[in-house]
């Protein structure tokens, strides 16, 4: 028998009801993040303890996905928002079980597990207190840290797989015509009006078309889709079903890169039970419309993640891109009409159809609707995912949320976009993030990485980190990018050693010029905005390392040095506790010496002294 | 048909005909490196670019794979393509600082010096693929391919051990525009991308010609006896 | 080295022997052998009906797939931004000091081969890294000895 809203809402009875006949929900995150941290000893041990506590009938023991708030982890949450406890396990995993059933059972809140920031006494007992998550306005990760990923009931229990019926109630057209208005745009990084590539989709000529999902995410430092499709795969299936439908494709694939193997394993997973229930197949949620969905892996090659390059990547060839004088929703994927979205795009589909125009076009800026997940990364006090309505600025976004600099240090940078973006100083701190102001100042959204960088962060450093990244990662087909990307890189790194020319600013421009102008694809064509950024907006930093031949961030290493002020210095060899050289000595309560010659100017020793009493030359 | 222009000409053309062949047609001198007759466009070297300016969009493109398009406006000689093409020639020849053709072309498009460290192991290979689709198109044997990514990316038999299929023909060495391929024939035997190969002799004029495994080779597929290969082709 | 191709050909029979899923077959293979031998590649364009060389390309294309042989555990040090910023090189560098090995190949005793990663994706917990498939966050350079000797000591 076909699917219909009641079979679904008869699962949601029968999950409601089962989780109402427990006095406690304790969730305990699962994603890559936690498990790094132990939360799967975390999981077992607790399940462990509730039914040898007698307490299996009073308290559901549950695994979600990823919360975003990686760092913290193992994250746990009890009840619907009612405490959120992190680092749980992180000491002493048995202690801690007893903690969180002293919690459940007395009522105990564990001061040590609750959420406070470095250096500051307050603690939060919810969720919905706590800066990090309070700024948020969570959508597309709402089920992220509520439901168990590895169950379709779960995922159907809260409102999923609905939208489905409601769009085959509609015509493809209406359905193209209803994302188009709500001014969606790709979160991949393109930011193209969704609808609109939609639209030539459906309308490009062919009867044989493909959807595809990008779960490529090569960014470094971005894991936005990476939770969502470890933590809520369904979301991407779901908005996939409605989009084969709109544009008339038969036959979805999900490009999930090599490095994330559990996204691998839960969007299998998902695809299976979506299967069993009529959701993927002919037939459709009784549509008689069909269609299936199947997942590629990566490997390992960031260039993969450019539309043209992942079509090639899919039909068993290497990751080469193509110039895309004629676009892929005419000839992509095996010469036929082909939708790439990213995954993050998918999982908003469903919201939009549910919830309609109306709401969707109420949250965000005029020109980019909606909400943005981004990997807030680097010198901030609290990191990890947020999700947030476009519009919010970047003050808000990493001193509230953010939670501020870490340690005494102050905010010098924000990189977006990644490899394809740029760096943005304090003076743009008030800006309204959306995908056209963030252009606008050389910078871009991209999938959303936002790295935050201090005072002792390079950006000449970081220019070569990235240079050094697109020069591996380059295709190697055209010319300009091929060799262009390792000429900058190698100007960059001359830069760093001290070895830089003045004539090496206005030559990186001009090669910058020439990648953006002849490069082939996006990678290419992207690679000079880092360090054209950085020229842009830290012009200083390159003078100091071209002129002075001095690195003031105190990075770069062939010319940093690291040296104790005696007079400042008062023998408690914290330094030397943490030089992995063993390069620092001196007696107890006398000033501590470094040796040259053991010294790998990491700086770990100028980050830890308590006294000021390390000068970087 | 549609109607475009170059550098201000006006011309008609079919609709989606690569830019440069338009354009050489019509007398424009566009500079190319990985695009020939037999082998159609690839898009790599990137020195065969133009403008375009195509519904109020400015773009700068690869014209061997452009395709024509009514009220188009084709610049061959903007400054942004004199930019690219000069790139791309410094960037050629630091890589190959040996290939004449690169040291020639270079100078043609004002390129007067190199301010890069000349690379000393890529010898004058431009990576231009032609040698890959001759063997593959042409000849039909595949046995030169593209291997590795980036700065590593080089062209070579599988493996990088002698090609199991490679006939010896030669005609890698024909289309290579730099003269990368050589190919050594001494005291009978042919070497070419390290695979020897024992060259055949004619016995009306007993001379050597080609190797005995491409006439094998030739004789199989094409079902022709090997002693009317044997003859050399001037004899027959 | 002797491969099996029986155990080949029951890999590219799960895919159907579609050369669409090249990369998944080479995948599989790798994970058999724990590297992509040359004679796994010639036998599975063979039996695709592809020229070696299209086989090639894709072997050296992808840095996860890797024709020379590994050891037995896999050390890949994320090098992703958020790692760099802090201080995946030094790690990078302190697994090359630790093992005497530079990066991309495999100690003298067979037993790690050490790679750098662009990106694993758990950036929160920089710097990260990944052993085989267990993952380890915040590596400090104290913590690179402990990590080489807790798989040096399970066999």
């Amino acid at each position: 028998m076909a699917l219909s809203l009641e079979h679904l809402d008869t699962i949601t009875s029968a999950v409601n009801a089962k989780e109402k006949a427990f006095e406690k929900i304790v969730r305990v995150c699962c994603g890559t993040g936690c498990i790094t941290s132990g939360a799967n000893r975390v999981f077992e041990s607790l399940v462990k303890a509730v039914d040898s506590g007698g307490l299996a009938s009073r308290i559901l023991v549950k695994k979600t996905g990823c919360h975003g708030l990686c760092e913290r982890g193992p994250i746990v949450m009890l009840g619907k928002d009612e405490i959120l406890y992190q680092s749980v396990g992180k000491r002493d995993v048995a202690a801690d079980v007893d903690l969180l059933l002293k919690t459940v059972t007395e009522g105990k809140i564990a001061d040590a597990l609750l959420f406070k920031v470095a250096g500051k006494k307050e603690k939060f007992v919810s969720p919905l207190d706590i800066p990090f998550y309070k700024g948020q306005k969570r959508i597309v990760l709402s089920m992220n840290g509520v439901i168990n990923p590895e169950e379709i009931d779960d995922y159907i229990a809260h409102g999923g797989y609905r939208a489905p019926f409601r769009a085959f109630q509609m015509s493809p057209e209406e359905i193209i015509d209803s994302v188009t208005k709500s001014g969606l745009r790709g979160r991949g990084g393109g930011g193209f009006l969704t609808g609109k590539k939609w639209r030539s989709a459906r309308a490009a000529r062919g009867s044989l078309k493909y959807v595809l999902a990008n779960g490529d995410e090569g960014d470094p430092g971005a894991f936005m889709d990476r939770s969502l499709m470890e933590g809520n795969p369904h979301a991407i299936i779901e908005g996939m079903i409605i989009g084969g439908y709109a544009i008339g494709s038969k036959q979805g694939y999900i490009y999930v890169r090599d490095e994330y193997p559990l996204a691998v394993s839960r969007l299998s997973k998902a695809i299976d039970q979506a299967r069993s229930y009529g959701m993927l197949g002919q037939n459709v949620f009784g549509s008689g419309f069909d269609f299936d969905v199947e997942i590629y892996r990566g490997g390992g090659a960031f260039v993969c993640g450019e539309s043209t390059a992942l079509m090639s990547s899919l039909e068993g060839k290497s990751g080469e891109p193509r110039d895309k004088y004629v676009h892929t929703v005419e000839q992509g994927l095996w010469d036929k009409p082909t939708n790439l979205n990213n995954v993050e795009t998918w999982a908003n589909v469903p919201h939009i159809v549910n919830n309609g125009l109306g709401w969707y076009t109420s949250i965000g800026t005029k020109q980019s609707k909606g909400t943005k997940i981004f990997s807030l990364v680097g010198k901030v006090n609290n990191t990890g995912l947020i999700e947030v309505p476009m519009g919010i600025t970047l003050r808000e976004i990493i001193f509230e949320l953010g939670g501020g600099i870490r340690g005494k240090r102050q905010f010098k940078a924000v990189q977006t976009g990644g490899p394809s973006g740029g760096c943005i100083p304090a003076q743009y701190l008030d800006m309204q993030v959306d995908f056209d102001s963030l252009t606008s100042i050389g910078s871009m959204m991209g999938s959303g990485g936002m790295i935050v960088m201090d005072e002792r962060n390079c950006m000449v450093d970081v220019a070569r980190y990235f240079l050094r990244f697109l020069t591996e990662e380059s295709c190697g087909k055209c010319t300009p990018c091929r060799e262009g990307t390792r000429r900058m890189y190698e100007i960059v790194d001359r830069i760093c050693k001290g070895e830089g020319k003045i004539e090496d600013l206005l030559h990186l421009e001009e090669l910058g010029k020439a990648l953006q102008w002849g490069a082939i694809c996006g990678l290419g064509q992207s690679a000079p905005n880092p360090v054209l950024s950085t020229i842009r907006y830290f012009s200083d930093e390159y003078k100091a390392h071209i002129i002075e031949g001095r690195c003031p961030a105190g990075v770069c290493k062939e010319i940093t040095t690291f040296s104790i002020v005696e007079e400042k210095c008062t023998g408690c060899m914290r330094c030397s506790a943490e030089c992995p050289m063993g390069a620092i000595v001196g007696e107890k309560k006398e000033p501590q010496k470094i040796d040259d010659l053991r010294c790998i100017t990491c700086g770990i020793c100028y980050d830890v002294c308590p006294f000021d009493a390390i000068k970087i030359g | 048909m549609v109607e475009l222009s170059i550098n201000g000409k006006k011309i008609t053309a079919e609709e989606g005909e690569a830019l440069l062949k338009i354009a050489l047609r019509e007398g424009f001198v566009i500079p190319t490196l990985c695009y020939h007759e037999l082998l159609g466009s690839s898009g790599r070297c990137r020195l065969c670019v133009v403008e375009v300016h195509d519904s109020g969009r400015k773009r700068v493109v690869a014209s061997c794979l452009y395709p024509a398009k009514e009220g188009i406006e084709v610049f061959t000689d903007s400054d942004e393509v004199k930019l690219v093409r000069r790139t791309v020639l410094e960037l050629l020849l630091a890589r190959n600082p040996s290939a004449e053709l690169i040291q020639a072309l270079a100078k043609q498009h004002g390129v007067t010096e190199v301010r890069y460290t000349p690379d000393q192991d890529k010898g004058k290979c431009i990576l231009c693929n032609l040698c890959v689709r001759c063997c593959k198109d042409i000849v039909g044997v595949s046995a030169l391919g593209m291997s590795g990514k980036g700065p590593l990316k080089k062209v070579g038999p599988p493996f990088d051990e002698p090609a199991e299929t490679c006939i010896g023909c030669g005609a890698c060495v024909v289309i290579c525009p730099t003269g990368h391929i050589v190919m050594e024939e001494e005291k009978g035997v042919r070497t070419v991308w390290q695979k020897k190969f024992e060259l055949a002799t004619c016995p009306k004029c007993k001379r050597y010609h080609f190797p005995l495994f491409q006439l094998e080779w030739i004789s199989k597929t094409r079902k022709i006896p090997m002693e009317e290969l044997m003859v050399c082709e001037d004899c027959r | 080295m002797e491969v099996d191709k029986n155990k080949l050909d029951e890999i590219i029979l799960k895919y159907a022997r579609d050369k669409a899923h090249l990369l998944a077959i080479f995948q599989d293979v790798q994970k058999e052998y724990r590297y992509l031998p040359k004679e796994a590649v010639k036998h599975i364009c063979m039996r695709l009906g592809m020229p070696q060389v299209d086989g090639f390309e894709v072997a050296t294309f992808y840095k996860s797939l890797s024709l020379k042989p590994r050891g037995k555990h896999t050390i890949h040090v994320c090098l992703g931004t958020a790692c760099h910023l802090k201080g995946g090189a030094d790690v990078l560098l302190s697994f090359v000091r630790e093992l005497n090995v530079k990066t991309g190949e495999t100690t003298a005793d067979g037993e790690f081969t050490l790679e750098s990663v662009n990106c694993l994706g758990a950036c929160a917990l920089a710097p990260l890294v990944r052993v085989d498939d267990k993952d380890f966050g915040k590596t400090s350079l104290t913590k690179v000895r402990n990590i080489i000797s807790e798989f040096t000591d399970h066999h």
